[in-house]
């Protein structure tokens, strides 16, 4: 994303931080959120798409609600928060029908009619939905779940999202010759699918607080935080919103500087690296080991300036706005062993999978009749987990990889760490020692982690093998 | 226990909307005044001089210029103290008693889709010549696009670098009036051009059509941002440069050029025997020879494909009728007498099946084809240089 919609996300933070009343706030950051998912949607090729996938995500996120919704949800502001949603869709299909210019000109809305019948089907689906049991409920809640995991598969799948181009093209009358995987771009899918499963995977198992529609659509849909995370929690997100103090002049100078310290990172320091970093060509035409060093270096640096500046972006527009977002990198570079790392690099990802995955896994595998070793737990835990995370940024061999060198990783440094609890830590009691180990810590874990970039910036593994070895001399 | 409550001073300058104000005004302020800064400092000249290359990085051999930066590991820069700066002719001193040939011209020795060690002055480097005793070391100073005015520019940036000759490769298709403002690099230097045409008895405006004016925050840092980060890309790239040795990346496909000829006599919309003499660019030419004073300039009109599929009776390839490159060469060849110039007309010295996608663009072949016709005719020149170091 290029610097004027953000800083135009910047100044709708500022605008709703300004508002002085809660209630308009927290309706603003509705309509605002919303808003921003058509706005910011990229135009694809696929006829209606740009407008479509938005409102697809919106009609999820409702079913979402209406399969969480607590009992005793009161009605009239489900009902208010259900009109707003519609003036929103309804107003951004009148602005794409409307305007030849500005950033609504792309989105290319359906005919009115198949709008009108896809928002009844929504309505009528959670209609029957509020007016039904408990079951029927859990019953939606379980198909949601199917739903939001297979599309997220068939769009991180090339094969799959190119198959499935192919049918829509051919649904919408246009050729299927000129399918390709990048007509599904959804803008923020992966995000809001892991904020929806979330919410679906606590209900289930009861540790949900009552959330209203229109907070559930905030949380999911929340502006700041639409494209590049981080996955909040929807109850503290949801205290926040009801909170939604006024902008103070503390919140200004905070929101403000983190923001500019974002704009920084991303655009003067990432987008820098970005030039000399490792990506397929360079592997190709760099042959020298050292050379390739600096641009395995410039990668690994690219790669935390350039998402943790997003971050940076989004805590401070959500400052401004009146939600503290969680952090989500707390310099994952200076930290002095895997576990550590994974602590603190894209902290909201590993919290969820840790949560959603290991910790169930792990609990399974000990709790089996016949108990597994620790060892094999945790390496089947840490393995599956990891090769999970690599896959949620795309079904290929190389997120395959990285995955599963830092689930081996992981495993090794936790056997490392039973090892030194026992005997072994003793010669690591003084101070200087203890300072010494803590600084190899931290070498040894930035190039483990910086090794393993080469699976995940490389998607071809033949080169990322080959580079591999050059990078040792070989 | 009650906590113990924060204290914070009446007044405090650290809290409150009037604190946050006047930050914001100082901050506004200080902007304003680094952007209006910008004007009287000209950081893009300032800048220019600095370089990464030819000191953390070896020098570009030639000159940056790019249609796809993140591909060629190199950005179109304007400004000429970064482009001879980032060159390896700019580099720390002479090597022991060389003789330097610094070769200028088009995109044709540029060396449009060929690697850098695949150019014309490549080529002549690599044949090793020498005289009196003293190796000539050749440097590729050509730039994309055909205009005189530009080359001129090139030049006399390049005598700072104290040539001992000069090769000077010229198509007619450089020497038009209105193709000399179509350069990029001309147009974008307008009032450098206008000076060193000015200083050469040129009136400018004969070149360098009335422009719409610059206004002053375009000399701000703001306004010259896109120059700023231009040579700040330039620097960058000296990582990929000295890692891979590529300064461009062309496609490697491409559509070649026209055998077969549209039956169209004009050339720049004039038709047969409506160009004259004086339409052409002649006094450019002569003012990059005077301004190069006592280095020694060899004028090499540039071999060229000829065609000989349709229209070829008419046309020798896609830039040329044959009525006007005739005249052309007769003009050329009167003037190198007239003047008493050094002049080498190689326009057929090449075969057909070197040129690429244009009528000049030529292949490592051609190039090397091209050195070796020219390394008698350059020794020679040479041997009339002072054979001292």
């Amino acid at each position: 994303m290029s610097a004027v919609p953000l800083l135009a996300l910047a100044g709708a933070g500022l605008l709703l931080g300004c508002l002085p009343r809660p209630a308009w706030r927290r309706t603003g950051i509705l309509l605002v959120s919303v808003t921003a998912a058509y706005v910011l949607q990229p135009a694809t090729p696929l006829r209606h798409a740009s407008f479509w996938l938005p409102t697809i995500a919106l009609g999820l996120t409702v079913l979402v609600w209406a399969a969480v919704h607590p009992a005793d949800a009161a009605r009239r502001p489900t009902l208010i928060a259900g009109v707003l949603l519609a003036a929103v869709v309804l107003g951004v299909a009148a602005a794409g029908y409307l305007l030849r210019d500005g950033p609504l000109a792309s989105l290319r809305p359906p005919p009115f009619t198949s709008l009108l019948v896809s928002a009844g089907v929504v309505l009528v689906a959670v209609a029957a939905v509020y007016a039904s049991g408990l079951r029927v409920a859990r019953a939606l809640g379980l198909g949601l779940v199917l739903i939001l995991v297979a599309a997220f598969i068939i769009l991180k799948t090339e094969p799959l999202s190119l198959a499935a181009s192919a049918w829509l093209r051919r649904l919408s009358g246009q050729s299927a010759d000129l399918a390709a995987p990048i007509d599904l771009t959804w803008l923020g899918f992966s995000y809001l699918a892991f904020r929806l499963l979330h919410v679906l995977l606590d209900a289930r198992a009861g540790r949900l607080p009552g959330v209203g529609l229109d907070e559930l659509v905030s949380y999911a849909f929340f502006f700041p935080a639409l494209t590049a995370g981080p996955i909040d929690r929807v109850e503290r997100f949801v205290q926040d919103l009801r909170q939604s103090p006024q902008l103070s002049p503390q919140d200004l100078r905070e929101g403000g500087g983190r923001i500019i310290v974002g704009l920084v990172k991303k655009f003067i320091v990432a987008d820098s690296l970005a030039m000399i970093a490792l990506q397929p060509l360079s592997a190709e035409r760099v042959t020298a080991t050292g050379w390739l060093w600096v641009l395995l270096y410039a990668y690994s640096f690219q790669l935390y300036f350039d998402f943790s500046g997003y971050t940076d972006i989004a805590i401070g527009v959500g400052r401004l706005a009146g939600v503290r977002l969680p952090e989500n990198f707390q310099r994952p570079y200076l930290q002095p062993s895997l576990t550590a790392f994974w602590n603190s690099w894209h902290m909201t990802l590993a919290q969820w999978f840790r949560g959603y995955v290991f910790n169930p896994l792990t609990r399974a595998l000990r709790s089996a009749r016949r108990p597994w070793p620790t060892a094999a737990i945790v390496l089947v835990g840490q393995l599956s987990t990891m090769i999970l995370i690599g896959l949620w940024h795309g079904v290929a061999w190389g997120f395959v990889l990285w995955g599963a060198w830092h689930g081996v990783g992981l495993f090794l440094q936790n056997r490392w760490s039973s090892w030194m609890r026992g005997g072994a830590g003793r010669l690591w009691a003084r101070p200087a020692a203890r300072r010494f180990a803590t600084i190899a810590g931290v070498v040894i874990t930035f190039h483990f982690v910086t090794l393993g970039w080469v699976w995940f910036s490389l998607p071809d593994p033949a080169l990322a093998g080959r580079v591999f070895l050059r990078l040792f001399g070989g | 226990m009650a906590d113990a409550p924060v204290l914070t001073p009446a007044g405090s300058p650290s809290r409150g909307w009037g604190s946050l104000l006047r930050l914001a005004a100082k901050t506004v302020l200080l902007v304003l005044v680094l952007n209006l800064a910008g004007v009287p400092l000209n950081p893009v000249a300032t800048l220019g001089r600095w370089s990464v290359y030819n000191s953390v990085f070896p020098g570009r051999l030639r000159f940056p210029y790019a249609d796809d930066s993140a591909r060629s590991y190199s950005v179109s820069v304007m400004d000429l103290e970064a482009l001879f700066h980032s060159h390896d002719v700019a580099g720390p001193g002479r090597k022991a008693g060389e003789l330097r040939v610094l070769v200028i011209g088009d995109s044709s020795v540029w060396g449009f889709r060929l690697s850098p060690r695949e150019t014309l002055a490549a080529h002549l480097d690599r044949l090793g010549l020498e005289s009196n005793g003293r190796p000539l070391s050749f440097y590729n100073l050509g730039y994309p696009t055909m205009s005189l005015a530009k080359d001129l520019l090139l030049l006399e940036g390049s005598l700072e670098y104290r040539p001992d000759l000069i090769v000077w490769l010229v198509t007619l298709e450089s020497f038009p009036s209105e193709v000399q403002s179509a350069s990029p690099l001309v147009s974008v230097n307008r009032g450098m051009t206008a000076t060193v045409l000015r200083e050469a008895g040129i009136d400018p405006s004969r070149y360098l059509p009335p422009g719409a004016g610059t206004r002053w925050w375009a000399d701000t840092i703001v306004g010259r941002r896109r120059d700023l980060a231009d040579w700040f890309r330039l620097q960058l790239f000296g990582v990929m440069w000295a890692a891979s040795g590529i300064d461009y990346d062309a496609e490697a496909t491409y559509p070649p050029r026209a055998d077969d000829l549209d039956l169209d006599p004009h050339f720049h919309g004039y038709g047969p025997g409506e160009v004259d003499e004086s339409d052409l660019a002649w006094d450019v030419l002569g003012a990059g020879i005077r301004a190069a004073g006592p280095t020694p300039v060899l004028i090499v009109n540039e071999p060229m494909f000829v065609s000989r599929g349709a229209n070829s009776d008419a046309r020798y390839n896609s830039f040329y009728p044959r009525w006007v490159y005739d005249a052309y060469r007769m003009w050329l060849r009167a003037r190198c007498q007239a003047s008493s110039w050094t002049c080498l007309d190689l326009w057929d010295a090449l075969p057909a099946d070197v040129f690429t996608d244009s009528a000049v663009h030529y292949n490592p072949a051609g190039a090397e084809t091209l050195a070796r016709r020219l390394a008698d005719s350059m020794t020679a020149e040479a041997a009339g240089l002072d054979p001292a170091p």
